[in-house]
């Protein structure tokens, strides 16, 4: 049967046609509608997991039980978990296991542009990419076969072009492979020194072995062109760029294998072809490999390190015609993304900017109190960063600083940094920005929601009890939408020694359990066009010839902007 | 046949991804190869998102490129003058007039720019503009300016009307279903 299906869709069926027997995940795009999509498969068990890294860890414990696993991140993701991928490398597994993670040249929503394929290179880990979503579908099942025949994890790399574009694919039925019966094995288990040197010359031996698979699998596809003027080597997206482009017109080699990569197909292609060229997104890994290997090589030189590459980039660099486009006017006023209206972020950071505090950030919607007008954020870096960031920061003597993190985050990562503030007593105040969801990915659920990924109920982190068993014994909780109390629970922590939390608690107003109000209106009488509630950047708030307006479509009834005006312009409707 | 190239622009939360699904629907039932590309995370948040539509007998690049899109549909005004650079020389916007403010427009940094159907045609698109806001209203929801839109769309493509209507069936749940086939009709004969 033909289905059009997202890339994160093909790989979800992948595994699900594979066989697997369990999915542990944490949301992150590109990656997330994997692992969304594999929840709606009834034969696997699914979870959203804390972190990437225990994510990992229980998709490798799944396998070493003799089930078939997955687990999928985006690249950042891959960082949490490395610590634990260098490891099972030289463990591998038992059933197969596959990890997907993707990467997102571009940064559509992302804070760096990091090269998965150096993982793959480090830990010495096979990694496949797929460049539509039939070879999502195919290299996923592939996975598992490579997994189980060279004892290793697997790679998927996705890439924001691939997981989110949707095409045709064939399904076919699942697969239920027998369970591989655990059998005790320290050696291959147990990595204390004297075993972990045992497994080394193991890991080796694979990825000479793979390196050997690498001339022959079709996942390497040489593609011949009675033009031997121009040879490209490329993979996923690029690759359909370069078929974009040139059509049948330039011989091409695609990788599906991008680690390890041939010798000899690669050697045997240049000879074939004039000029070789290597078009490859973000580093330069098929390009060194090139040169490695001592061929001439056209690729960085031309191409973009930094951002996406397209068809027309590559149309340019290699001289090839193309269409331009034109610009309808000059500059076009920027659409950024905004807090949502009635987003309980928007109190807290507009109480925060009022008191000129020093805000360490973190990941999730709440990074967006570091845009105008909100203009309250001075740092974000990665997952959980805030906390011990600020600990660093007050330690060096730094004023006046408070971080916030969200709920999914501070489980994530940001528990760790409390636990360094609790047990060494910096006076540091954080804030838990706490909307009972993973919102900037989606609306995921996670452990303080007390749902799991089915919608069925589970456990549930209690945050205020977990901050006291970190020892903070000041832990304090206010609605963000009511400004006077929380600047004056903030003001009051940030002004008493010792560590503190603040947990600022109104649920996402995109969940459906969140009821809004009557939406506001504004009396142009009372109205002094002062702009004192356009402060908030609120998207349902506008300002007209010397008035203020509520785009009554969009409002919520969260009255903020209500508390901010000194003139009672705001009304509830049908006062 | 040549790969046609649709470009589906608007403001987030505006449905793009139902849209998104909707042609994927269509296209699937045609029997074409296609690719449709998404925006999740960030941009949705209020930002601006654009959808790459391609099929054909043999579809490669998931994305349009500048100069390429035959077809520029836009959910919002300003966003068809932010993504017209995609459109290929003599292609058609087709656009809502809803005009939907955004922030540096909101806090006073920027004006929304005046008359862009002028702008557009001067640059020599063919340009088919609707209330697809009035429609949705009419409709019964203003969530539907999606649909309406991609009603509009509709005219654009040679496929039955059935085509459509089975799409529909598929993407929108059933409560849902009537309304969005009435913003769908209206869209068409706008």
């Amino acid at each position: 049967m033909k289905s059009l299906l997202l890339g994160n869709a093909a790989v979800a069926r992948g595994v699900w046609e594979a066989g697997a027997f369990v999915t542990s995940s944490y949301p992150g795009t590109p990656s997330t509608e994997i692992t969304m999509n594999i929840a709606k498969y009834d034969e696997i068990y699914t979870e959203w997991a804390p972190n990437e890294k225990v994510a990992m860890e229980v998709a490798w414990g799944a396998c070493i039980a003799g089930r078939r696993s997955f687990t999928g991140m985006k690249h950042v993701g891959l960082n949490v978990a490395a610590d634990t991928l260098f490891t099972i490398s030289y463990t591998g597994v038992n059933a197969g296991m596959v990890c997907a993670v993707a990467d997102e040249p571009g940064m559509h929503s992302s804070q760096n542009e990091q090269d998965s394929r150096y993982y793959a290179k480090a830990a010495k880990v096979p990694m496949l990419e797929p460049a539509d979503s039939a070879e999502c579908l195919e290299f996923t099942k592939l996975a598992y076969e490579l997994s189980e025949k060279y004892d290793t994890p697997v790679f998927i790399r996705m890439c924001t072009r691939v997981g989110h574009s949707q095409s045709v694919v064939e399904l076919s039925d699942r697969v239920e492979p027998p369970l591989k019966e655990y059998v005790k094995n320290p050696q291959k288990y147990v990595m204390m020194p004297a075993f972990a040197r045992a497994r080394h010359p193991i890991v080796e031996k694979r990825i000479s072995d793979m390196t050997e698979m690498a001339e022959n699998t079709h996942l390497n596809r040489v593609e011949m062109s009675d033009n031997a003027d121009m040879g490209i080597i490329t993979s996923g997206t690029c690759y359909q760029y370069v078929k974009e482009v040139f059509g049948d017109t330039v011989s091409v080699l695609k990788l599906g294998l991008v680690h390890p990569l041939p010798v000899d197909l690669i050697k045997n292609f240049a000879s074939k072809v004039k000029k070789l060229v290597v078009i490859e997104e973000l580093d330069p890994v098929i390009e060194d490999h090139c040169k490695k290997l001592g061929l001439a090589v056209t690729g960085k030189d031309i191409f973009p390190i930094c951002g996406e590459l397209s068809p027309n980039i590559i149309a340019e660099k290699l001289n090839k015609p193309f269409n331009k486009g034109q610009k309808a006017i000059d500059a076009v006023p920027m659409r950024p993304p905004v807090m949502c209206a009635g987003c309980s972020h928007r109190g807290l950071f507009h109480v925060l900017g009022k008191i000129k505090a020093m805000v360490h950030g973190d990941i999730g919607c709440y990074t967006l109190g570091a845009t105008p007008p909100l203009s309250a954020m001075d740092t974000t870096i990665c997952m959980g960063g805030s906390i011990s960031g600020l600990h660093g920061f007050v330690r060096a003597g730094g004023k006046n600083a408070v971080c916030v993190i969200g709920d999914s985050t501070f489980a994530h990562m940001g528990i760790n940094g409390l636990i360094d503030i609790g047990y060494n007593r910096s006076d540091s105040t954080v804030i838990i920005a706490d909307n009972s969801t993973t919102g900037m990915t989606g609306h995921q659920e996670n452990p303080t929601t007390g749902v799991n990924i089915k919608g069925e109920p589970c456990g549930k982190m209690d945050i205020e009890m977990m901050c006291k068993a970190c020892g903070i014994e000041r832990v304090k909780i206010v609605d963000p939408n009511d400004l006077e109390e929380t600047e004056k629970v903030i003001r009051e922590e940030m002004a008493t020694p010792g560590p503190s939390v603040i947990i600022a608690k109104r649920p996402c107003m995109l969940l459906k359990s969140s009821k809004p109000n009557p939406p506001l209106a504004v009396n142009k009488d009372k109205c002094t066009g002062c702009k004192m509630c356009m402060k908030i950047g609120c998207p349902s708030l506008s300002y007209k010839n010397g008035k203020v307006s509520v785009n009554s479509t969009l409002c919520v009834g969260c009255k903020v902007c209500m508390q901010l005006c000194k003139f009672d312009a705001f009304t509830e409707k049908g006062e | 046949m040549d790969t046609r190239n649709i470009v589906i622009v608007g403001v987030g939360g505006q449905g793009s991804l139902l849209a998104c699904n909707l042609m994927g629907r269509a296209l699937l039932i045609e029997g074409y190869d296609a690719k449709v590309s998404e925006v999740h995370g960030m941009s949705q948040r209020g930002g601006a998102v654009v959808t790459y539509v391609r099929y054909g007998d043999k579809v490669h690049s998931p994305i349009v490129d500048n100069g390429q899109a035959e077809l520029l549909v836009s959910f919002e005004l300003l966003e068809a003058a932010r993504w017209f650079e995609l459109l290929a020389p003599g292609g058609t916007v087709v656009t809502n007039t809803q005009q939907i403010d955004p922030i540096p427009v909101i806090i006073g940094a920027a004006e929304y720019p005046e008359n862009l159907l002028g702008k557009f045609e001067e640059k020599g698109a063919k340009v088919d503009a609707i209330d697809a806001l009035a429609l949705a209203q009419e409709a019964g929801s203003t969530k539907t300016v999606n649909i309406v839109m991609m009603g509009r769309l509709s005219k654009y493509f040679p496929f039955k009307a059935e085509t459509w209507q089975k799409a529909l069936e598929e993407t929108v749940p059933p409560k849902l279903l009537e309304m969005n086939k009435k913003a769908f009709e209206l869209g068409v004969n706008a």
